[in-house]
């Protein structure tokens, strides 16, 4: 505890940067996820072309690709940037079947109802698809969230600090507080990015939850008639 | 008036689910298809507002070729009304009442005060109004979907089965809110449905499709069971006769 306190500049500026290292790639997966979910469903041969390369490069391991990165794009070495487009494209690889499966799954009726009604091609997907994709797209999320907060960590091993750069360093020097702070970090934030995400969805996604409820009683409704039968 | 001139539709797997099919249907009056499943009557639905594009021949709305109209913009000027109320999950009562005059590009506080009256007109409490469609009754979410399908005033109203998944005590209350509506609101109503007895209460006109979308008999319901044109018209209706009871 004294550790902590002694040195909780250093942790909270690495905590810090760890916030801002994750955020891009979280934010960025989703949004690229998007448009490649809705191409890979559009024609049966991009679907699995996407899907297997998407599945590769999750197969890649980190630190490798870190390193490489910069010979391939010609960023510098040092740069945060190169951690930033590798996280990026796990989040995508992630979130890229998701997204597929979550459009794929939205109602053939309620699309059909809505093209029936007027909506042209853009608003159904926009306002129709999207929209009633949410509850899965956000539980992809939530993975994706926290498999980018854990792999930030390793970031640290080529010199991109952030809270993992406390288990390294703890380790090297056999100080297990320190390594303990590391992961405590890492998970907190994990959960506080969980937790908004989750909040988030409640905000955007309020059918959800009152309509859940109603198929709730619904069922409930149903099982008593069942039983009076 | 919507006029159909020798529409066939093959779809690209071969099927021919219309065939040379002329027909007539008159304005401000209720005319239902009525078919067993592969009749075509749903294809020929869909011909109406562009949802299914004949393969040849037209289909006319007041002289007008469908086929030269903007699909989206033609729809938007069609009252669609469908099985299980096709309604959005994610959107309330109100804003699903308000979805078309909302796409048409009017003001959010008019197009919800419509909507509001809509609900009066279609027999639905107002205190529903904030709901989602998950947590209404089938038989209030198809009166939801018939609010939808009145928001922009339109002529023409089509309703492909709208009461076909609903208990028949629901049903029978939704015709008789149906034929209630129409004497007040005078539209061009076409109703699809593969029940007899539906036709016969609902419709002003009944056209009963053979498979392959030919026409067996159009006519007024009296016309169709004191002088069945064949066989196959006095089959389909004595099968709609609840046998239970008269044996």
């Amino acid at each position: 505890m004294s550790w902590l306190v002694s040195n909780w500049s250093q942790v909270s500026q690495y905590g810090l940067a760890h916030l801002w290292l994750s955020i891009p790639p979280i934010v960025l997966g989703f949004v690229l996820s998007v448009p490649l979910g809705w191409v890979a469903n559009r024609f049966a041969l991009t679907r699995g072309a996407l899907l297997t390369i998407g599945g590769i490069l999750y197969a890649i391991p980190s630190l490798p690709l870190f390193a490489l990165l910069p010979s391939l794009i010609g960023t510098r070495i040092l740069d945060p940037i190169n951690v930033e487009i590798a996280l990026t494209l796990y989040a995508v690889a992630l979130m890229l079947r998701t997204t597929a499966d979550g459009l794929a799954a939205v109602s053939g009726d309620v699309k059909l109802s809505a093209t029936a009604v007027g909506f042209g091609a853009a608003r159904r997907f926009f306002g129709v698809e999207l929209p009633l994709a949410g509850p899965v797209l956000l539980a992809g999320l939530r993975v994706v969230s926290v498999s980018t907060v854990s792999l930030v960590t390793v970031g640290s091993v080529i010199g991109v600090n952030s809270l993992g750069y406390f288990f390294i360093d703890g380790y090297q020097r056999a100080f297990y507080t320190e390594v303990w702070v590391g992961i405590v970090g890492t998970v907190l934030i994990a959960l506080v990015f969980d937790t908004l995400l989750v909040l988030l969805g409640r905000a955007l996604m309020p059918w959800t939850r009152r309509g859940a409820g109603g198929r709730r009683r619904d069922a409930l409704a149903q099982s008593r008639w069942a039983v009076l039968r | 008036m919507i006029e159909f001139r020798d529409v066939t539709k093959r779809f690209p797997d071969g099927t021919l689910a219309v065939s040379e099919l002329s027909l007539v249907i008159p304005p401000r009056q209720v005319t239902v298809f009525v078919g067993s499943s592969g009749s075509g009557k749903t294809t020929i639905l869909r011909m109406i507002n562009r949802m299914v594009d004949p393969t040849s021949g037209t289909v006319a709305i007041d002289g007008v070729d469908v086929a030269t109209r903007e699909p989206v913009a033609l729809r938007r000027s069609i009252g669609y009304v469908m099985q299980n109320s096709g309604l959005l999950p994610h959107r309330t009562v109100l804003d699903n009442i308000a979805t078309v005059p909302l796409l048409r590009g009017e003001k959010k506080t008019e197009a919800r005060a419509r909507a509001r009256a809509l609900m009066d007109v279609v027999g639905l409490d107002g205190s529903l109004a904030e709901r989602y469609p998950a947590q209404l009754s089938g038989g209030q979410q198809q009166r939801v979907g018939v609010a939808r399908g009145l928001a922009v005033d339109p002529n023409i109203l089509l309703m492909d089965e709208p009461f076909g998944a609903v208990d028949p005590l629901v049903r029978a209350e939704l015709q008789t809110e149906l034929k209630r509506l129409q004497h007040e609101l005078d539209k061009t109503v076409v109703f699809v449905t593969h029940d007899i007895d539906e036709a016969f209460l609902l419709g002003d006109q009944v056209v009963l499709f053979k498979p392959g979308g030919i026409v067996a008999q159009a006519g007024r319901p009296a016309e169709l069971l004191e002088r069945p044109a064949d066989a196959f018209v006095a089959e389909f209706i004595e099968a709609g006769r609840p046998r239970s009871i008269l044996r």
